[in-house]
C-alpha cells in the first residue's frame, strides 16, 4: 500500500528528499546551540571571562540564522511534495476511474470514491508533509541530543534511554488500538456523506412530503456514530500526553538528584547540567511528536488503504493487446449470451441468441426487468457478456478497442445525463471536432431544432444534471450527441419516453432518408415507435419471446397481441406538441 | 456554538491552570536547584542530600497533579470537540433541508457535500486542537512572564523583544496566508463539484469514450488546486522555522546578556541559576508564541472553511408565514385550524391570475385562473416548456408566485403553514428519488407511523408488490440511493407506492409513467383511478385514456391557457386540442 502511494510523488521526488535533507540541516544547527551554551556558561560566566562570552554568542548567532534559512528551504519542499503527491493521487485516481467498467464503479459507489478523492487524499497530503518535516526533524534531534548527551556524561544518558524505552512500549498499545477504530471511521463517513448526498439529490421529493426532520434524523444518527467512533479513539490518544509527561518529569527528577551529586563530587558541570536539560526536554518533545506522526499516520493508514484499493482494482474489463480499431459493419449477433448482474445472482439474461444486419431496424418491447436495456448495454461493452459471444462486424466485442467499439455503437441511455456547461459542448461530446454547423444538423436530425430558439442558441448554459430543461428536451439533446458520432450502430434505450409521438415519428421518419446503412435498435414501450420496425424482439424475464415483423408478431398473438391491444383500446393520443 | 459546554469548558479552564502552574514549577525549580542546592553543596566539606531529596520529592507530587489535571483536560475536550462538531454537523444539515429548491437549483451537489466533509474537517480541528492549544499557550504565557519579571526584569524586556518580533512575523503571516487557503478552500470545491459531476455520469462517459477529455478536464483543474495548495503551504510552513530562528536568536541574546550583567554587576544582580532558570523560561515563552502563530495559520485554514460552512448556515432559509394547520379530527377527517376556526378540508383549489417567473427578466406563466373543485381531475396538457410542471411546483409552495393568488379551500396558501400544505398535496415526480435503505423504508417514507401492512397494501395499489416479492430479501431489500439495482420502471412504482401510503387529499402526478411497460402503466392506471376517486387530482398527462375522462382540461402554451374546458366541449370548439385530437396522430 506504501509502496503504491509514494510512488506517485513522481515529478515530486527531488523536492521530498530536498525538503528532510535541509529539515536534517536545520536540526543539526539547532542541536549545537545548547552545547555552545554550556560553554558559554562555564568558560564565560563561571569563569568571569567577558571575551569568551562575546565569543561565544556570536557563534550561537551565526547558528540560528543558518539554521532559520535551512528551516524556510525545509518548509517549501515539503509543501510542494506534499501538495503534488497530492494531485498526482487526484490525478491518477480520476484517470482509474475513467478505466472502470459499469461493474467496477456499482462495486464502489459514487460517493465513495468522491470521498476517497477528496477526504482520503487530504489526509494523505497531510500526512506526508508532516512525515518530510518531521519523521527527519524527531529522530535527528533524539539521535543528535542523545549523542550530545552522551558525549557530556555518559552515565546520567542511561536515563535518557530507560525514559525511551517506557515512551516506546506505551506509544505502541495507543497506536495500535487507535488504528482500528480509525479504519472503521472511515466507511462511517461514507455513510455520512451518502445522507448529504441523497438529501441533496432527493430535495424535491423531501420537501413534498415534508420530510426535512426526517432526513435529519437520519443524518444525525450518522453523525452519532461518528460522535462515538472519534470520542473513543480520541480518548486512546489522549493517553499520550499523560504518558509523555511522566516520562519527561521522572527524568528531569533523576537528572537533578544526580546532577547535583556528580557536580558537588567535581565530575559535572554547572553549564553541562543546563546543556543536559535542554537536551532531554529536546529528545522528549521529539518522541512526543513521533507519537504525533503516528497517530496521523494511522489515520492516514485507513485513507492510504482506501486509495490504494482504488488504484490497485483491476478494471471488470480488460482492452484487448492488440485490439480491432476498426468495426467493419453494423452486424450484430448474440450468440447463446447469458449475463446475470452479480456473481451466482439471477440471471438477466438468458440464452439469446440473436442476428442482426446490418442498417436493419430493430425493435425492442418488453415488460420493465425483462432485459431489454441489458441487452443492448452488451453491444458497446458496457458489461462483459457471462457466457457467450456478442459480436459486432463479425467480430467479439471483446476484440474491438474500447474507441472503436464505442465509437461504432452509438448508446443514448435510459438515464441520460447532461453535464454543465454550454449545449454546444455537450453536443462535442459526440465528436470534439465538430463545427457549430454540424451540431445544428444533428440537432434537426434528432428533432433537437428547439436550441434555436434557446436564449443564447448553442451557448446556452446547462445547469448541473440539465435542470433547466424539460425531459423531452433533454432526451432529444441526448439524441443528437449521440447522433454526432456518426455511429454504425445507434441504440436509443426508451430515449423519447418523454418526446411526443409526432416528434418521435418525424425523428425516425429522418433516420431512415438521412442515416439508412446505420443499424438501429429502439427500445420502447410504445408500440407506436417500434411497429415500423424491419423485425420487432419481444422480450420477457431475460428471454427472447418472440421475433417478426408488427404484422407477424401480432397473428402470432401472445405478449405483444396483449400490449398492442392494451395501447390501441385506451386510445394514445399525445399532447405534447401542442 | 460552546454554550451547551459552559461548564465543561470552565472545568477545563481550571484544569489548564492547574497544569500550567505545575509545568512552571518544574522550570522555577531549576534555579532552586542550582542556586539552593548545588552551589552550597559544592562548597560543604561533608555535603547532605537529604533537602534535595525531600525538595524534589515534592516537585513529583505537583508534576503528577499537573499530569492528572492535563490527563482530564484532553480527556473532557475531546467531548466538547467531538460533540460541538456533531452538533455543528446536524444543524448544518438541518438548515441545509430548510433551504429552498432554488438553492438546490444553483449549487451542485459535490459543492454541497464538500462543505460537511472538508470544510468540517477543517472546522473540527480548530475546535479540538487550535482552540485548547491557544488558550494553554496563553496561560504559559502570562504564567511564564509573571516568573520571569519575578527573576530578572532588563532580560525579560530582551524577552518581550524577541515575542514581539514573532508577533508581528504570524500576524503578517497569517494575513498573507489567509487569501490564499481561501484560494485553496475554493479550488478544492470546484474539483469536488467536478469529481461529483462526472463520477455520477460516468456511464454516460464511457458511452461516449469521453475518458480522455474528462481526465484532461480534470487535470487543468487539479493544477490549479495543487498551485494553491502549494502556495498556502509554503506560507503556513515558513511561520514555523521563521518562530524558531527567532527564538534561537532570543536565547542567544538572553545568554550573553545574562552573562554580561553578572560579569559586570556581580552574582548578586544575576545568579547563574537565575539565568539558567531564565534560559529555560525564555524558551517556554518563545514556544507559546510558536504555537499561537502556528494555530493562527491554522484559524487561517479553518476560517476559510467556516467561512463556507457559514455561507451555508446564512443561507435564507424557506420562509414560512403560514398560520393555518391542516389538523384530524376524529372520525371526521381532515381540517384547516384557522385560530379557532375549522373548516373541512376539501380539496378546492383555485388559481387567481397567476404570473411566475424563475428569474425576473424571464416569465414563464401568465395569468393563469382555474379551479379545481373538490374531487375533481384536472388535466394539463401542452408541450414541453408549456409551463405544467411549473404549475404544479406553485402549488406547493416549491417556488413563489410573482403575481396573482393560489387558495386551497378558500386559504391563500401563503397563508397556511408549508407542512401542512405540503402534506395535503401528494406528489408523484418526474424523477423518482430514492433513498438508502430497505424497500418497506422507502414506501414508509410516505407515511412515517404506517405500519408494515399497510405499506404493502400501498404497495399492492401502485402493482409494485409483485416485482418486490421477486427481490432477493421482498421488502427488506436494502436499496441504494441511487436506486441501482432498480430498473427505472421499478423506481417510479416504488415513487408510487410511497405516494399512495401517504393516502394525501389532493394528488398531483407529473409524468409519472413515463418510462414504466405498458402492461404495469394500465395496472398503475388502474389504481391510480382509485385513489383519484374523490381527492383533487392534478395529472400532466400524456395519455388520451387520462385526459378523455377528466373533469377539465386545460390546454397550455408557452405559459399561457389558450383552451381549458371537457373533452367533449373542447371538440366542439373545433380548437387546438381538437386539431391534435383528428389529427390522426395515433
Amino acid at each position: 500500500m506504501l509502496r503504491t502511494i509514494l510512488a506517485y510523488v513522481g515529478q515530486f521526488k527531488r523536492s521530498a528528499l530536498m525538503a528532510p535533507l535541509w529539515t536534517a540541516l536545520e536540526v543539526l544547527m539547532g542541536v549545537l546551540i545548547p552545547y555552545v551554551t554550556a560553554s558559554l556558561i562555564d568558560k564565560g560566566l563561571m569563569a568571569g571571562n567577558i571575551d569568551a562570552v562575546w565569543k561565544y554568542g556570536a557563534i550561537m548567532v551565526g547558528i540560528a540564522a543558518v539554521s532559520l534559512f535551512f528551516g524556510i528551504m525545509s518548509g517549501r519542499e515539503s509543501a510542494r511534495s506534499s501538495a503534488g503527491l497530492a494531485m498526482n493521487l487526484r490525478g491518477a485516481m480520476f484517470d482509474k476511474i475513467q478505466t472502470f467498467g459499469f461493474a467496477d464503479i456499482d462495486k464502489f459507489s459514487t460517493a465513495g470514491l468522491v470521498t476517497r478523492m477528496t477526504t482520503d487524499v487530504a489526509n494523505i497530503q497531510n500526512a506526508f508533509q508532516m512525515l518530510l518535516r518531521i519523521s527527519v526533524r524527531a529522530p535527528l534531534n533524539v539521535l543528535a541530543g542523545m549523542f550530545m548527551s552522551l558525549f557530556i556524561n555518559l552515565r546520567l544518558s542511561l536515563v535518557f534511554v530507560g525514559a525511551m524505552a517506557f515512551l516506546a512500549i506505551a506509544l505502541y498499545f495507543i497506536v495500535s488500538r487507535s488504528m482500528k477504530i480509525f479504519t472503521e471511521l472511515m466507511h462511517k463517513y461514507d455513510d455520512l456523506n451518502n445522507v448529504v448526498r441523497e438529501g441533496a439529490a432527493g430535495i424535491r421529493v423531501i420537501k413534498s412530503f415534508v420530510r426535512e426532520k426526517h432526513e435529519g434524523l437520519r443524518f444525525r444518527a450518522a453523525a452519532e456514530v461518528i460522535y462515538r467512533l472519534n470520542v473513543a479513539a480520541e480518548t486512546i490518544i489522549s493517553f499520550n500526553q499523560p504518558v509523555m509527561n511522566i516520562v519527561t518529569y521522572a527524568s528531569m527528577i533523576v537528572l537533578s538528584w544526580f546532577g547535583a551529586k556528580f557536580i558537588v563530587g567535581g565530575s559535572l558541570t554547572t553549564g553541562q547540567l543546563t546543556s543536559l536539560f535542554t537536551y532531554q526536554m529536546q529528545i522528549l518533545s521529539s518522541l512526543m511528536m513521533l507519537s504525533m506522526i503516528f497517530v496521523m499516520l494511522t489515520q492516514s493508514v485507513a485513507s492510504g488503504r482506501r486509495i490504494a484499493e482504488v488504484l490497485e482494482h483491476e478494471p471488470c474489463m480488460k482492452e484487448p493487446e492488440n485490439p480491432l480499431t476498426e468495426v467493419p459493419s453494423g452486424s450484430i449477433d448474440f450468440e447463446d449470451v447469458s449475463f446475470s448482474y452479480a456473481d451466482g445472482g439471477n440471471p438477466a439474461l438468458m440464452d439469446i441468441d440473436l442476428h442482426i444486419s446490418a442498417g436493419e431496424r430493430i425493435g425492442i418491447i418488453g415488460g420493465t426487468g425483462s432485459g431489454k436495456s441489458t441487452l443492448v448495454n452488451l453491444i458497446s461493452r458496457l458489461y462483459d457478456a457471462g457466457s457467450g459471444v456478442v459480436k459486432v462486424g463479425g467480430h467479439d466485442v471483446k476484440e474491438y478497442s474500447f474507441d472503436a467499439i464505442r465509437g461504432a455503437v452509438g448508446v443514448v441511455l435510459q438515464n441520460n445525463t447532461l453535464f454543465s456547461g454550454t449545449v454546444l459542448e455537450n453536443l462535442r461530446w459526440g465528436d470534439p471536432e465538430a463545427t457549430e454547423q454540424q451540431c445544428l444538423e444533428a440537432c434537426e436530425l434528432a428533432a433537437a431544432d428547439f436550441v434555436g430558439e434557446l436564449p443564447q442558441g448553442l451557448g446556452t448554459i446547462i445547469d448541473q444534471g440539465g435542470a433547466n430543461l424539460s425531459g423531452g428536451q433533454r432526451q432529444r439533446l441526448c439524441i443528437a450527441r449521440a447522433l454526432l458520432r456518426h455511429p454504425k450502430v445507434l441504440v436509443l434505450d426508451d430515449s423519447t419516453s418523454a418526446v411526443d409521438t409526432a416528434t418521435d415519428e418525424r425523428i425516425r421518419r429522418t433516420f431512415a432518408s438521412r442515416i439508412p446503412e446505420t443499424t438501429l435498435l429502439i427500445i420502447s414501450q410504445r408500440i407506436l415507435s417500434i411497429k415500423d420496425a424491419d423485425r420487432i424482439v419481444v422480450m420477457d424475464d431475460g428471454k427472447i419471446c418472440g421475433v417478426g415483423t408488427h404484422e407477424q408478431l401480432l397473428a402470432g398473438g401472445g405478449i405483444y397481441k396483449e400490449i398492442y391491444d392494451m395501447q390501441t383500446s385506451g386510445g394514445e393520443a399525445d399532447f405534447d406538441n401542442l | 456554538m460552546f454554550r451547551d459546554w459552559k461548564w465543561t469548558l470552565l472545568t477545563v479552564a481550571v484544569l489548564i491552570v492547574i497544569s500550567t502552574l505545575c509545568t512552571l514549577a518544574m522550570t522555577l525549580f531549576t534555579r532552586t536547584l542550582i542556586d539552593g542546592y548545588i552551589l552550597p553543596l559544592s562548597a560543604q566539606d561533608a555535603p547532605d542530600f537529604t533537602p534535595l531529596g525531600v525538595a524534589l520529592l515534592k516537585l513529583a507530587a505537583v508534576l503528577l497533579l499537573g499530569t492528572a489535571a492535563s490527563f482530564f483536560y484532553n480527556f473532557l475536550m475531546i467531548k466538547v470537540e467531538q460533540g460541538t462538531i456533531k452538533q455543528l454537523r446536524t444543524d448544518t444539515f438541518n438548515h441545509l433541508m430548510s433551504l429552498p429548491l432554488r438553492y438546490f437549483d444553483s449549487h451542485s451537489h459535490g459543492a454541497v457535500m464538500s462543505v460537511f466533509t472538508n470544510d468540517m474537517d477543517t472546522f473540527r480541528q480548530m475546535v479540538g486542537r487550535t482552540l485548547p492549544h491557544l488558550f494553554s499557550a496563553a496561560i504559559t504565557l502570562v504564567s511564564t512572564f509573571v516568573s520571569m519579571i519575578v527573576l530578572s526584569i532588563p532580560l525579560t524586556a530582551l524577552s518581550l523583544l524577541c515575542a514581539a518580533g514573532a508577533m508581528v512575523v504570524a500576524v503578517t503571516m497569517s494575513k498573507f496566508s489567509r487569501r490564499y487557503f481561501k484560494g485553496r478552500q475554493e479550488n478544492m470545491a470546484r474539483v469536488n463539484g467536478y469529481i461529483e459531476e462526472m463520477v455520477s455520469g460516468q456511464k454516460v462517459v464511457k458511452v461516449f469514450s469521453h475518458e480522455a477529455q474528462a481526465a484532461r478536464g480534470f487535470a487543468d483543474i487539479n493544477k490549479d488546486l495543487f498551485q494553491s495548495v502549494f502556495k498556502a503551504n509554503r506560507v503556513a510552513n515558513t511561520v514555523m522555522p521563521i518562530n524558531a530562528g527567532i527564538a534561537n536568536l532570543g536565547y542567544v541574546l538572553i545568554a550573553i546578556a545574562g552573562a554580561y550583567i553578572s560579569l559586570h554587576y556581580g552574582t548578586a544582580a544575576l545568579t547563574v541559576g537565575t539565568l539558567v532558570s531564565f534560559l529555560t523560561l525564555h524558551k517556554n515563552f518563545s514556544r507559546p508564541i510558536a504555537q499561537i502563530s502556528q494555530e493562527v495559520n491554522n484559524i487561517a485554514m479553518a476560517s476559510a472553511g467556516a467561512d463556507r460552512v457559514y455561507d451555508l448556515l446564512d443561507e435564507v432559509p424557506e420562509t414560512d408565514n403560514g398560520r393555518v394547520k391542516l389538523v384530524k379530527s376524529g372520525a371526521d377527517g381532515w381540517f384547516w385550524k384557522d385560530g379557532d376556526k375549522l373548516v373541512p378540508q376539501k380539496g378546492l383549489v383555485s388559481l387567481k391570475d397567476v404570473d411566475f417567473a424563475y428569474v425576473p427578466e424571464k416569465q414563464v406563466l401568465y395569468d393563469i385562473t382555474l379551479t379545481a373543485y373538490p374531487g375533481q381531475k384536472i388535466a394539463f396538457v401542452g408541450g414541453t416548456g408549456a409551463g405544467k410542471t411549473t404549475i404544479t411546483n406553485l402549488i406547493n409552495r416549491f417556488y413563489d408566485i410573482s403575481d396573482g393568488e393560489i387558495r386551497i379551500d378558500g386559504f391563500n396558501v401563503f397563508d397556511i403553514e408549508k407542512p401542512s400544505l405540503r402534506g395535503s398535496l401528494g406528489i408523484v415526480l418526474q424523477q423518482t428519488d430514492l433513498f438508502s435503505g430497505t424497500v418497506m423504508d422507502n414506501i414508509r417514507f410516505g407515511r412515517l407511523d404506517a405500519s408494515d401492512e399497510e405499506c404493502i397494501e400501498a404497495a399492492k395499489l401502485a402493482c409494485a408488490h409483485s416485482f418486490i416479492m421477486r427481490l432477493p430479501d421482498g421488502y427488506n431489500t436494502f436499496i441504494e440511493g441511487d436506486g441501482g439495482s432498480l430498473s427505472a420502471g421499478e423506481r417510479q412504482l416504488l415513487s408510487i407506492a410511497r405516494t399512495a401510503v401517504a393516502d394525501p387529499p389532493v394528488l398531483v402526478l407529473d409524468e409519472a409513467t413515463s418510462s414504466i411497460d405498458t402492461r404495469t402503466e394500465k395496472l398503475i392506471q388502474k389504481s391510480m383511478d382509485s385513489i383519484m376517486k374523490g381527492r383533487t387530482s392534478f395529472v400532466i398527462a400524456h395519455r388520451l385514456s387520462t385526459v378523455r375522462d377528466a373533469d377539465y382540461i386545460v390546454v397550455l402554451e408557452k405559459g399561457h391557457i389558450i383552451e381549458a374546458g371537457k373533452h367533449f366541449e373542447l371538440l366542439e370548439s373545433h380548437g387546438k386540442y381538437w386539431e391534435l385530437y383528428t389529427g390522426g396522430k395515433l
